[in-house]
């Protein structure tokens, strides 16, 4: 005779309760820090550098690189003088809270003031995947198409900070604006927007200024 | 691909749980995947069946009870399904609209033996 038990527990929830730790972990070390979302080649990688340039030692930054595979992300990182370090998912498509768990401690946190973690390139399951930062960031790119918003809703649900990229390309691309931030209001409604070139560096210092804000408020 | 980390979390859970229950096997896992949740397919029961091997989970039926999107338009009220390239209210044009349903993402029960 078979019983059914009531479970009602979310799927991913020992994910979550991972992500709380690496949360407490990061707040303990008094650490801000924020993971970056976006599809392949949305510019999260040169976001990341001009982001270091733009805020000219006003922060001190550690970098956490997600790819399938390479070390090439955090070897700009290092190159640029940042504390990185490179998660090889292995074909996972993108970063879980275990993941970070087993790369926070090779950063020198105490030396640091806000983790830039760089998601797998995708805008599909790291929407899923709480990993404990403070903030999810989407980069959004003006070439991907303004029709992003309508066709990975959960992606644009789960992030706090949009920030629209390749705004230099504007005049080249067929791309409506107005569509694309009425489907994001939709989604995501209040969602604070940033509107950048990391090629120009037009927006960057609304961008960091911002973020300076974010850090000192709420991290050492 | 993240379906083989989706399936192992289903198992411990469900595992967890029969456990509690002093369960002699699971025979049934019901699943709730809303349409905005996740990216699950049938794949998961593929997985299951390699790694619920020599667990009381083993042969376990996987149910998938998939909850469409739904709107609700702030403006009007009305309740709709979202459109593929537009979420705009289809009653009156309002862009202020909220998603009321299709984030669910959970094990919602299991049956054992």
């Amino acid at each position: 005779m078979t019983t059914r038990i009531p479970v009602v527990e979310n799927i991913l929830s020992a994910n979550d309760r991972m992500a709380a730790r690496n949360r407490d972990l990061l707040d303990q070390a008094g650490v801000y820090s924020i993971n970056i979302m976006a599809s392949p080649g949305a510019g999260k990688t040169s976001m990341i550098l001009k982001t270091l340039e733009s805020l000219n030692g006003r922060l001190k930054l550690g970098v956490v690189e997600g790819d399938l595979a390479t070390s090439i992300d955090a070897e700009k990182a290092a190159a640029a003088g940042m504390p990185a370090v490179q998660i090889n998912t292995g074909g996972e498509c993108h970063l879980d809270a275990a993941m970070l768990a087993d790369a926070l401690p090779t950063l020198p946190l105490s030396d640091i003031d806000l983790v830039l973690v760089e998601n797998v390139g995708n805008l599909v399951c790291p929407a899923n995947f709480q990993i404990g930062t403070h903030l999810n960031v989407l980069v959004a790119s003006i070439p991907e198409g303004d029709d992003k918003p309508y066709k990975y809703p959960s992606m644009y649900r789960g992030m706090q900070v949009l920030i629209i990229n390749k705004i230099d390309l504007l005049p080249y691309v067929p791309f409506n604006m107005e569509y694309f931030k009425r489907g994001v209001e939709i989604l995501n409604p209040g969602v604070v927007t940033f509107a950048i070139s990391s090629k120009t560096g037009e927006g960057m210092s609304e961008w960091t200024d911002w973020l300076v804000e974010q850090v000192m408020t709420k991290g050492k | 691909m993240h379906e083989l980390a989706v399936t192992q979390s289903i198992l411990d859970i469900s595992l967890r749980h029969a456990d509690e229950a002093s369960a002699k096997r699971i025979t049934d896992i019901n699943l709730v995947v809303g349409q905005f949740s996740s990216i699950v397919d049938d794949s998961v029961q593929f997985y299951w069946d390699i790694i619920a091997k020599e667990t009381i989970a083993y042969g376990a039926t996987l149910h998938f009870n998939r909850i469409p999107g739904e709107m609700t338009c702030s403006a009007c009220g009305h309740t709709f399904r979202p459109g593929d390239e537009t979420f705009e209210c289809p009653s009156c044009s309002s862009a202020l609209v909220r998603i009321t349903k299709g984030e669910e993402f959970r094990v919602d029960s299991i049956d054992v033996e």
